[in-house]
């Protein structure tokens, strides 16, 4: 047998070897029995130390190319093992993803639609530069009453279903606000004119129905300047409710009323449409009462230490958990007090849906819905 | 307040529909609450005429009719003891709504003989008391005339609803001057002729005391009382009332005609002169409706000689009032002080037309007037003998004038108006004006409510048409938006979306619970309301958390376990205004998720309820590590899992940890429940005036160390203890401290257990030396040694 013979034969037992290694150590294991240092190959390369010139010059580049083409086979075959390896470790390593994953607690809590309004009048009116009040939910007979024109044994007090406490050791009988309209003359007696500010809070009186609740929210404007009259009530209502309502336009009647804290006192009616059940604002030509309105009453500027000769202005009222209900769609007001989970978190709102003007107030795309 | 259009008609002059009236009426601010048209009630009734009548053959009352109507003939049993041949009268057709009761006509079978319709009594259609026979019509109206014109029931009615300041409107005539002065028309002239007299006496009239300074009586002779007349049935039927008798009838309808209540006195059954003056205490008397009052001498009562015969101004008394057989009446109309009818009216539980009347405010100088009109109508429908009127008191009284300033209705409403204009608006509504630069107007009596210039422009502006009014931007108070809201009202903000943030879900509870739990929560004294909703709803809340229980359990109820609420509102401390506190409180129960397919989730615990707290606190700006976890200062916690969290212990910032099984039990529910109180006024304001720009950011270049230590210390050491130590053993390098371990069990002695600490050292100059760290070390475990009481474990 030549060595050329030999040569081919071992290639071909060589190639064969590579191709049945199935892993990375069995071609290892081909490559040292080929190309290692006691390796067939080496040893065929060691023969060419013992040849001619002339047979060198023949065999040399015979066996070197054998070898270079059984490190290329091997590195080749290297490389698929390596690659069916991975998929196969891939494959092994699947996951279910469609497990469920945990909910984010930023998307499971809620907060409350009197809140989320309450932060939508806050917004708005800011723009229009009134500052947000507070007052006490336990009042005085006085600044429920007395203070806003309401003497005692006048009509107007059966107008409101009070609740009051007992007598206390001074024989003063406390009661429950059943307005917010006692912070108006705390506000201004506390600080001087002009003032500009909204009072929202919680409110009490006896009743209880659909739309009835013997605790329930409003919101109350002031503006007392010189020069403010029924004209800017007329805008700032127009234009809080357009904005409210996030529509262009809304016409609003003011219809004569009487409230003793007021004079002239009117009712506001908004634009409205009824469609089945549902309530369309700013639209049609029906109308629906949203609250109270009036020129401040010189009476209650006075109690208040304001000279009514030399300042007026406007005050409104209107009921926050009705706004809430007229512009989110919930059909019974009881159930704002209820705490039932499911409710809440169907007319609640995420927190990340923070009300604001350049953003818009309802952010429809985090409702969440 | 109820009319109908006839009615109004009677007063004012208009070529006005129905649809104008109703508008201008809202639009001056008598707000129309309802129109009904009384024809809608007789939609399926029509008159019909019976052609045959026939006896039933198993039933003597009864016969069967032939009824002939627009539609041809039908057969019907009728009972009526007038129905016969030849009778024109209304028929209901199958599916016709009887007025009377409110029931669907259907086809029956009376007797075996089937019937078809009914022939209607005036009972049934709800116009009069007349049950004993079928409605009989005249010829006039031809077969197949609608009920409603046959019957004349085509006069709508229209409720309004009248504010307290205007008694004038109380009555129709009232109604009609506004709506004449807003141009509908004009007001129809009174005839006020006073009826004539005989010239005889009438009983003495006296008045004594506050509340009664004049009252008029007259004395008519010889009337028959009887059944009102058709159009004054009618009129009253129309608004609700219930015709008596003409002598009722009448005064009740002088009051709904001109606000004027009047009272009828059956003459007879009077002793001596009558007197209004205040009752003696002791007095008592039985009213119109059966009831016996006990008054006191804050009451004004009507009395003679023989005692009080009725309530001034409110009820009169069952004894004196007039009947059917009644022949010689004494006719009253007086006028009471308001706030003493309201106060009186308010003691007694007493409502009636007359009270309601007299308590906001009646035309004084009317009490004349009204008695004429009453009297004359007396006489025309049951005749009689008018005696002389006797008056006690006073009527006419100097009327109310004030000055104004016409510019005051641009002032106020920015509307421009001709002085003309306004001036002819008060003029038809009963005010004189004499004009000038100031005007001198003088109020009609019949209102009361005018008391300064400020109701001068609402007269004028109301007549005119608010819609009138011109839209004014209100001036920028800043060229850009400020922020309006106060430090606590953007804490509050902050509180909220933090909360919710944290999966927290917000709700509004009631302001006052049940006093049980009133109770449980250390309720203050003097927080019970005097006339609660119910019992659930009687006590102001002292705390957030029982509502908040209340609704978890509800909530758990419903099949919902895992409940995480909170709510930000008031607690009340006191019944002293003022004496509220806010606070930001949550309840979670049950588990932080629910099942899940990577393990169990996660009980809920007292150190979640702290995180919550902490990070309401963090959003009012504190740092939790600047406050201390101290024992519990409430009774609802459980004792030994839950605790404050303040920087000092007089003033706790927040409180939190399990709910006492005890107070579950209270409220019915199970566990793991755990709660949170923060109270963000606690919250010291910061420094408002501090810039905008952060500290500089010193970065250090140096690595981090991390060392591990753990210590064996008795089980009931805190383990704050041991992190407060090792952070104090070198302030300057140990950067945090962090507990990684904590266990009791194997390996350690009873009653101990072990903690293990993850210190950071930053060093800040040079990286540190093993010898350094080695100090470093030695420090920190004789520290913590120290301070706990505990060995460092081997």
């Amino acid at each position: 047998m030549t060595a050329q013979d030999n040569s081919t034969e071992l290639e071909s037992s060589i190639v064969q070897a590579i191709e049945a290694a199935t892993n990375v150590a069995a071609l290892e294991d081909v490559r040292v029995a080929a190309l290692g240092k006691k390796g067939s190959i080496s040893a065929l390369l060691k023969t060419l130390g013992g040849m001619s010139n002339e047979q060198r010059q023949e065999k040399g580049p015979v066996f070197n190319q054998l070898r270079d083409r059984i490190t290329q086979a091997i590195a080749e075959r290297k490389q698929a093992l390596e690659a069916d390896a991975l998929s196969a470790q891939l494959t092994n390593e699947t996951q279910d993803m469609t497990l469920p994953v945990e909910a984010d607690p930023l998307l499971s809590g809620r907060i409350h639609p009197v809140s989320q309004v309450m932060d939508e009048l806050s917004a708005i009116f800011a723009d229009m530069g009134f500052d947000v009040a507070e007052g006490p939910d336990i009042e005085s007979d006085y600044y429920n009453f007395t203070a806003l024109n309401v003497p005692e044994a006048h009509p107007a007090r059966q107008m409101h279903d009070t609740f009051y406490f007992h007598p206390n050791a001074e024989g003063e009988r406390l009661l429950l606000r059943t307005h917010t309209s006692p912070v108006q003359v705390r506000t201004m007696q506390a600080g001087g004119p002009p003032f500009r500010f909204i009072a929202p809070g919680r409110t009490y009186r006896c009743d209880s129905d659909q739309t009835h609740t013997p605790m329930f929210h409003q919101v109350e404007g002031l503006v007392v300047d010189e020069s403010t009259h029924m004209g800017h009530l007329k805008w700032t209502l127009q234009a809080f409710l357009a904005a409210f309502f996030e529509i262009d336009n809304i016409a609003i009647r003011l219809r004569p009323s009487y409230f003793p804290f007021t004079e002239p006192s009117m009712e506001i009616d908004m634009q409205c449409r009824r469609d089945g059940n549902q309530l369309i604002v700013g639209e049609g030509d029906d109308w629906m009462e949203i609250g109270g309105s009036g020129m401040v009453h010189p009476t209650v500027l006075q109690h208040a230490g304001i000279d009514s000769e030399k300042y007026q202005g406007f005050a409104f009222g209107m009921g926050i958990d009705r706004l809430a209900m007229l512009k989110y769609g919930m059909p019974d007001l009881r159930a704002f007090f209820d705490a039932d989970l499911r409710w809440l978190k169907h007319y609640g709102f995420v927190p990340l849906d923070v009300p604001s003007l350049s953003s818009g107030l309802s952010n429809k795309s985090l409702a969440g819905k | 307040m109820k009319f109908t259009l006839s009615w109004l008609h009677a007063h004012l002059d208009t070529t006005a529909g129905l649809d104008e009236i109703v508008e201008k009426l809202t639009l001056v601010g008598l707000e129309v609450e309802a129109v009904e048209d009384p024809a809608a009630r007789l939609a399926g009734f029509e008159v019909a005429e019976i052609i045959a009548a026939e006896p039933h053959p198993d039933a003597d009352k009864l016969q069967i009719c032939t009824v002939q109507s627009a539609n041809g003939t039908q057969k019907l049993v009728c009972g009526a003891p007038n129905a016969r041949a030849g009778l024109r009268g209304i028929l209901a057709q199958q599916g016709a709504v009887i007025p009377a009761n409110g029931m669907v006509l259907t086809k029956a079978k009376i007797r075996g003989v089937e019937s078809n319709g009914m022939m209607c009594s005036g009972a049934e259609l709800d116009l009069s008391d007349d049950h004993d026979g079928i409605i009989e019509l005249d010829k006039t109206f031809d077969i197949g005339t609608p009920a409603a014109v046959a019957l004349g029931q085509t006069d709508p009615m229209i409720e309004i609803a009248i504010t307290p300041n205007r008694p004038d409107c109380l009555g129709v005539r009232g109604i009609a001057r506004d709506l004449a002065a807003a141009g509908l028309g004009t007001l129809k002239a009174d005839s006020l002729s006073p009826p004539t007299s005989n010239g005889q006496p009438s009983p003495d009239i006296s008045v004594s005391g506050d509340v009664c300074p004049v009252f008029a009586g007259v004395l008519i002779t010889g009337v028959k009382n009887q059944p009102s007349p058709d159009w004054l049935q009618q009129r009253l039927r129309a608004i609700g009332l219930k015709p008596i008798s003409a002598l009722v009838d009448i005064t009740n309808y002088i009051s709904y005609d001109r606000g004027r209540p009047l009272h009828v006195y059956d003459a007879d059954k009077l002793t001596g002169g009558v007197q209004a003056r205040q009752a003696n205490a002791g007095e008592s008397f039985v009213a119109l409706d059966e009831k016996t009052y006990e008054l006191t001498a804050d009451d004004c009562v009507i009395a003679d000689e023989a005692g009080v015969l009725g309530l001034a101004g409110i009820m009169g008394g069952l004894a004196s009032g007039s009947g059917l057989d009644t022949v010689n009446v004494l006719l009253e109309s007086a006028w009471f002080e308001p706030i003493a009818i309201a106060m009186s009216g308010r003691r007694h539980y007493i409502e009636s037309d007359a009270r309601y009347r007299f308590e906001r405010g009646v035309d004084r100088h009317a009490v004349t007037t009204g008695l004429n009109l009453a009297a004359q109508m007396i006489i025309d429908i049951c005749g009689g003998q008018l005696h002389e009127t006797n008056l006690a008191g006073q009527e006419q009284v100097a009327p109310m004038t004030l000055d104004f300033a016409p510019a005051k209705v641009k002032a106020l409403t920015g509307l421009t108006l001709d002085e003309t204009h306004m001036q002819q608006i008060l003029t038809d509504l009963g005010f004189v004006v004499e004009s000038g630069k100031t005007w001198k107007i003088t109020v009609p009596s019949w209102r009361p409510d005018i008391e300064g210039q400020a109701d001068i422009v609402e007269e004028i502006t109301r007549i005119f048409g608010l819609e009138n009014v011109p839209v004014e931007a209100l001036p920028m108070r800043h060229d850009v938006t400020r922020p309006t809201l106060t430090l606590e009202q953007r804490r509050v903000h902050m509180m909220r979306r933090a909360l919710a943030g944290r999966g927290l879900i917000e709700a509004v509870t009631w302001s006052f619970i049940s006093q049980a739990d009133a109770d449980l929560f250390a309720v203050a004294d003097g927080l019970e309301l005097a006339n609660p909703m119910s019992a659930e709803l009687s006590h102001m809340r002292p705390s957030l958390l029982p509502g908040l229980l209340a609704a978890a359990m509800r909530n758990v109820d419903r099949g919902f376990g895992d409940v995480a609420l909170f709510e930000i509102g008031q607690e009340f401390l006191a019944p002293t205004p003022g004496a509220q506190r806010l606070a930001a409180s949550g309840v979670r129960r049950g588990h932080h998720a629910p099942r899940r397919w990577q393990g169990a989730p996660q009980p809920v615990d007292g150190f979640g309820a702290r995180a919550d707290a902490e990070a309401a606190l963090a959003a009012c700006g504190v740092e939790a590590s600047s406050l201390q976890v101290l024992p519990p200062q409430s009774t609802w916690y459980h004792p030994g899992r839950s605790g404050i969290l303040a920087r000092n212990p007089k003033q706790p910032m927040a409180a939190f940890g399990e709910i006492h099984p005890a107070v579950l039990k209270h409220f019915g529910l199970s566990g793991p429940l755990v709660a949170f109180e923060v109270w963000p006024q606690t919250v010291p304001s910061g420094n408002a005036n501090k810039g905008h720009a952060r500290p500089p950011l010193d970065l250090s270049n140096l690595q981090p160390v991390r060392r591990d230590f753990a210590f064996e210390v008795a089980s009931d050491v805190a383990s704050d203890i041991l992190v407060r130590a090792a952070r104090g053993a070198d302030k300057k390098l140990i950067s945090e401290v962090r507990v990684f371990d904590v266990f009791q069990g194997a390996g350690l002695t009873e009653g101990a257990k072990s903690i293990a600490l993850e210190v950071t050292l930053q060093p800040v100059e040079a990286t540190l030396t093993d010898v350094e760290i080695d100090a470093v070390a030695a420090k920190i475990t004789a520290s913590v040694e120290k301070a706990s009481g505990g060995k460092l474990r081997g």
